[in-house]
Parts: structure tokens; sequence; C-alpha cells
């Protein structure tokens, strides 16, 4: 019997397991919709495109499948360049499909026509625009199979509206034949024992533990090697959690605003052990001041990440899971024979000593015990309220610093945020994502600021209608914080264009107009008792209006371009640094006269 | 330092994928000096020559990125000891009598060849390394060149080796 080629998207999606798609219909995608009614899958509607691509982002982020979202042509399909380049910067497993114009008006500049494949090249892994309908099956097959396999990323496929209504006779099978695409799996064996050669050679060796491990799914593996190696583990904005922050090995966040300890372990380190990391600007600071002691451990499944930004002494390509898996069997095999003695370096001194920078140098925080809401309580209150089962995603700006640095986090996967990107708006639609993924017995909660909330709320009404109960924390200070934190370091305090009226929009009434609950935090003293009302609450979305200072700023902090040496804790620190600079500078003026 | 590279790379000869090698080499800064492409002796497959002028550690990435597009199937840098290299051009030259038999010397002296010829005006055929195909342009200065068009570089290892070689591109063609 003969089907549609929208019918043959309906049944590929159902043969790849997909559970869920997030979308919007219209023109060219229509016949897609048709046959949708009745297929295998749910459909969450979306109200704007980027909304259907960071809920696939953020399902993917959660369950470590691929996300699926579905729109149409031309202007849908431009919506989804800001999640597409954001999950092909994080790595995340994302297929999009989209609607074309048929193929006899492609190029004749037809109505809701844009070049997809040709905008979104740049931006994905992988994307095709199909041709005919027998070309259906396959093209999603790949596709699905890109997005997951090797280095996770985004991968679109294009579908011109004549192709979705072709007769074809059905086929599926599971054979993939990708000549140019071979991930390289398993690690190099020669590489991998010299990698253990080199930490045991180590006084002062550390893990930098990045994104790829959660990717992979070796939280398992790494705490099994950082504990047999006894290696300290920071973990970056991506990695939070693949090492429990409670975990005795782990020394924090490095980067930017990192953790002290976390900051200061990378510029001490003789041995970086870099897995699934990149060497992010935001981790290294100034790249020729990074970590000056160090040689380099670096494992990746993508071959050009190895050496693109650090010069490497033992490249290690392959699965982080397998590599792992194989270091381990390296010393269990030593174990064995009772040669595992000389692998073993001594860190005893180098974690003492890391264990006093991370109890001399806490995170601060100066809350009152009335009065104004310091926004790192409120965040420390969320935790204290939904614990470790829930899963945390944020937007981007100050209140993803804090919540990246105060929450301690316990696994992969628990902290979603969108590191590489910096997308503002990622938080609401990618919660609502998660949420799906992680299904009714996991709290998700989304931690978002005041300007990134307004960048993407409209997705409360999708999960509302879809029955997605998500709470929405909004940590509202009135300002766009971390443009106005670098005005007042950066640019004398001429704040510019970052002022948000707090009551604008009142965020209960909002609420109320979703037909959500509604709570607001105005001071300390109401915190705990708000929460305990908004945890009550489970079978709806909810939504957290939390009034803090307006004026506090994320420390520690390395001032943009400086080594991160100059890792500074408190503003003061910050004022002084600046102030000893200005007055270097008059000097050297001087003597230029003289 | 900078110097030129020559990369052969062979890929799926699929819609769009000339852009795909173009864009990565835009995107990421690269700097392509000469890029030639065509059919090989599989029709399913198309082969690039492009010429890079790099330092070495750049090289290394431009190489790691473009293996990572899919269709992308095999990249070879070719040592310029070990390789033959050859651009084509073709010049179009006043030539009155007066000066035609000194060019049409000239041509022979490049072993080029005198692919038209009008009244006042010869258009000559040369192949050959870029160096000397500067040279010849050069020495017809003189005489007036009304047009000029070079191809980009193609290349191939010398000896009996194959890009091929060890690659499941062969075996995949006797299916």
């Amino acid at each position: 019997m003969k089907i549609t080629g929208a019918q043959a998207v309906m049944k590929s999606l159902e043969m790849l397991g997909v559970d869920t798609v997030f979308g919007y219909p219209g023109g060219a995608i229509l016949p897609a919709y048709d046959p949708m009614i009745e297929a295998g899958f749910e459909h969450v509607l979306v109200r704007h495109e980027q909304g259907a691509i960071h809920m696939a982002e953020g399902y993917a982020h959660a369950t470590g499948r691929v996300g699926v979202c579905i729109v149409t042509s031309g202007p849908a399909a431009t919506n989804l360049v800001t999640g597409l380049a954001d999950a092909n910067m994080d790595s995340i497993p994302v297929l999009a499909i989209t609607g074309q114009v048929a193929t006899t008006a492609i190029g004749s500049d037809a109505f809701q026509e844009a070049d997809v494949t040709g905008i979104t090249m740049p931006i994905t892994k992988h994307n095709e625009l199909v041709h005919t309908a027998e070309r259906i099956a396959g093209a999603l097959k790949e596709a699905y199979y890109i997005a997951k396999s090797g280095r996770p990323g985004p991968v679109l496929v294009d579908l011109p509206k004549d192709v979705l209504n072709e007769l074809i006779d059905w086929h599926w099978d599971e054979h993939i034949d990708l000549p140019g695409y071979r991930p390289t799996i398993r690690g190099h064996g020669k590489m991998v024992k010299e990698a253990l050669d080199l930490i045991a050679s180590a006084k002062r060796p550390v893990i930098y533990a990045g994104g790829g491990l959660i990717r992979a799914g070796a939280g398992e593996e790494l705490r099994d090697f950082a504990e047999r190696l006894q290696l300290p583990v920071v973990t970056t904005l991506m990695g939070r959690g693949i090492l429990p922050d409670r975990h005795e090995l782990t020394v924090g966040m490095p980067g930017m605003h990192g953790h002290y300890a976390g900051v200061k372990a990378l510029q001490e380190t003789d041995l970086l052990v870099t897995l699934g990391a990149r060497f992010d600007d935001r981790v290294t600071g100034r790249l020729d001041a990074f970590a000056p002691l160090a040689k380099v451990i670096h494992v990746d499944v993508d071959p050009a990440e190895i050496g693109k930004n650090r010069e490497v002494d033992v490249p290690i390509v392959g699965d982080l899971k397998v590599v792992l898996g194989q270091l381990l069997r390296v010393l269990d095999d030593k174990e064995e024979k009772g040669l595992l003695e000389p692998l073993l370096p001594d860190t005893t001194a180098w974690r003492s000593h890391l264990d006093e920078l991370k109890r001399d140098h806490p995170l601060l925080l100066d809350q009152p015990e009335t009065g104004v809401l310091k926004p790192q309580t409120a965040i420390r209150a969320i935790y204290d309220t939904w614990g470790d089962d829930a899963v945390y995603v944020s937007g981007v700006g100050q209140h993803q610093m804090w919540a990246a640095q105060h929450i301690p986090y316990s696994r992969g996967g628990q902290w979603i945020n969108s590191g590489g990107l910096g997308t503002m708006g990622f938080a609401v639609p990618a919660a609502i994502g998660a949420k799906v993924g992680v299904g009714r017995d996991v709290p998700v909660i989304a931690i978002d600021g005041d300007g990134c909330f307004q960048m993407t709320f409209q997705e409360i009404a999708a999960a509302v209608q879809h029955d997605i109960p998500v709470i929405f924390c909004v940590i509202n200070n009135g300002f766009l914080g971390m443009v106005r934190q670098w005005q007042s370091l950066f640019y004398e305090d001429r704040l510019s264009q970052v002022r948000l009226p707090q009551d604008c929009p009142d965020l209960l009434k909002l609420a109320d107009a979703y037909g959500i609950p509604g709570f607001r935090v105005m001071h300390v003293e109401d915190l705990d008792a708000t929460l305990a009302k908004a945890y009550a609450i489970t079978d709806q979305p909810v939504l957290i209006d939390f009034r803090v200072d307006p004026d506090e700023m994320v420390f520690p902090m390395v001032p943009s371009g400086a080594s991160n040496d100059d890792v500074l804790e408190t503003a003061e620190q910050w004022y002084a640094r600046a102030a000893a600079l200005a007055a270097a500078k008059l000097a050297a003026a001087g003597e230029d006269q003289l | 330092m900078n110097s030129n590279h020559t990369l052969s790379v062979l890929v799926e000869n699929k819609p769009g994928v000339l852009t795909r090698i173009a864009g990565m080499f835009a995107r990421r800064g690269y700097n392509i000096h000469s890029l030639a492409v065509g059919p090989t002796d599989d029709e399913r497959v198309s082969r690039l020559t492009v010429v890079v002028g790099t330092e070495a550690v750049q090289l290394e990435q431009i190489i790691k990125q473009l293996n990572k597009l899919v269709h992308v199937l095999k990249i070879l840098e070719l040592d310029p000891d070990d390789a033959v290299e050859r651009e084509m051009q073709l010049v179009k030259v006043t030539a009155d009598p007066a000066t035609r038999s000194q060019i049409i010397e000239i041509a022979e002296v490049f072993r080029a060849k005198i692919v038209d010829v009008s009244h006042d005006a010869l258009t000559i055929e040369a192949a050959g390394n870029p160096a000397k195909l500067e040279a010849l342009a050069e020495l017809l200065a003189p005489y007036g060149i009304r047009e000029m068009v070079r191809s980009g570089t193609i290349a191939l290892s010398r000896g009996t080796r194959s890009i091929t070689d060890g690659s499941k591109l062969r075996m995949q063609r006797a299916v």
C-alpha cells in the first residue's frame, strides 16, 4: 500500500522511538500535521518556534535522548536558528524538522521560502534538504544517528511540501551508510597507558571535567577513576554535577565566576586531565596565562577539540565512557599483577592544600536576617526546598552564575543551562522540555532572571495547555544584572539601558492571566513560608517572583581578558585592584615625562 | 610561519558539499589560495584540491574541521616534493604581424599551445606549476594581455599510491 511522505515522517519518528515532538504547524509543514493526529507520539504546541527548539534541547539535556522539534518553512525555520546555534555550542542532540516550499518553487522567492539548509549550515552538525519522499526515512534515520553519536549536536532535515505529499512504498531498515562519518569510540591503547604514566609522575594533577562527560553518561566511570587515583576534580559550567559537589574530591567550578579553589586548582596544577572539556575562554581567561605549569592530557570524542586552544601532551580521541573504562581496566590489570602502586600519584599534600583553599575561600554572602533578600539566598532556599531530586534549569546572566555556584549538584543532567552560546530566554522553554523528559516524579525548577524570563515566558501557555508542571522562579532584581555589573565594573558605573521595572509586568497578575498559582517574596523573612506553599503544588505550573537586592554582583570574578591568577572575591577587592592599576598607569605616565 | 599546503579532499558528490567546505573555511577564518573541484573515476565521489596558506598548527585544525563534515570522505596533504601539481592558464595577448612570431616562440619555450588566432590577438593555453605560469604571464605582459584566466591547482601524489588505498571507498565501488 502506498503512503504519503508525511506518513513516512510519522512512521520514521515512531521507528526511532520518539515519544514527544515540540512544534508549531504552518503552511509548508501542513501535510505532516494531518497524519500526526494518529501518530504514536505526543506533540507539544509551543507559542514561538524558538520555544520548540529550546524545549527539544531541555528534553535532550535531561534525558540524554534526542530532542525533536517540527516547524514550518521560512520564518518558522529561521526562528530555530538561535536554538540550533545553542545546541551546536553545547553539543545537545536535537533533530529539527522544517517544512519547505515545494521543490518546484525552491529558488523562486516563494511565500515563506528561506534557504534553511544554507542558513543553518554553520550552526548544525549536519543538515539535509530532502528531494524525494523515498529519501525521507533514510534522511531522518541518519539525522537521528548523527545527532546522538560522536560529539552530539543538532541536525536539521528540510522537507518540501510536495515531497510530503508524494506517494511511496514504505520501507524501513536499520542500516546506516555514512562513509564520511565514523566517530572514533575507543581510545588509542598506547595513549591510554601514556596518560596513566603521566598522571603517576604528577605532583598536583587535577581532572578538568566538562560537559562531554555528561553527554557520554560517564559519571560512574569518572567517580571510579578519580577515586582510584585520588585526583581532585573541577567541574565546568557544563559539567556541574558529573562528580557530586559533596564528593570529597570535588574542588568546585573553574572559570570567570568559578569557585576560588576551582580557579586556583587549574592555575597551580602540573597536570590537567581534561575530560570532555574544551578550554573555553570563560574557563581559561587569558589563554597564555592559563594553567601555566601544566602538562595536558586531553580526552574528547571530537578530534578537532584536541589541540584547538591548548597544546596537548597526551591526546586521546574517543567516547569518554569507553576511554575511562579502558583506563580503569589498565588499573585493574596492574592491580591483579600487584603493579598498581607505581601508577598512583601521591596527591595527599595537594589535596589538603585544595581543601584549605576551599575552607578559607568559601562563597561570600552577606544576608541580613530581615529585610532585603539576596539573590543567592533565594537560590539556596530554592535548592533547600526541592533538593537533590530536582532538575534545575537556568537562563543566562547573574542568576545563572549564582545557581551554578550555590547549588550543590549531585548528578550529570541535573543542571541545565545555555553555556556556550549564552542564550537569554533559554530557561522557560528548556525547563518545559526537561519536565516532559523526566516525567511526573522529578520536579523541574526554572531559575530565571527577569530579563531572560521576558524573552520567552509566552511558553507558560504551552506548559498550562499540556499540563507540564514546571516551577518558574524569577530572580527579579529589576536589572539586566550581568550587563549592569559590567557597566559598574568596566564603565565606571555609567548605566546604559539596563533598567527593567521590577513590577512591569506584574508577575502575580501574569500568573493569574495564565491561570496558575503565583507567589511573591519581598523580604528574606517571607522566603520559607512562601516556598513551602509553592512546594505543596505539584500538579500545575507555578510562578514565583523573588524581589531581590538589585545591587548584588557575582563574585568571585576574573576580570575579562585577565589571567586566572587575578581572581577577585569581593567588589572591594575589585575596586582596590582597579585603583592600583590606575595608579600604576599614572606613575608610568609620569616616568615617561621625565 | 605561513606557507602553502595542498590538500586533496574526497567528498561525496552531493548537493551543497562545496558550500559546506567553503563556508567552513570562511567562518573559521581560514584562507583559501585556490580551490579546484571535479569528478573522479567514481561518479559518487568528487575530488577537491585546496591550497591554503597557513601555519602547521592551523593546518591540523583545518584538516580536523574538514573531517567533521559528514560528506567529506578522505583528506590527504600532498607533499610538494612528492606530488605533481598543475594549474591551467588561458591568456589572450595582443599580437600584430610584427609580434606574432615572437609570442609564438615564447609559447613554445613554455610548451604552451596557441588555441585561437585572430587578426590582432592570440590565445595561449598553458599548464604547469604556479611559478611557470607566472613567468609566462610576465613575458607576455609587454605585448599587452587583454584577458587572462587561471584555474585552481590540481594535484596527485607521485608513484603508485592512491588516495583511496586502504579505505573502504574502493570496496564499496564494486557493490
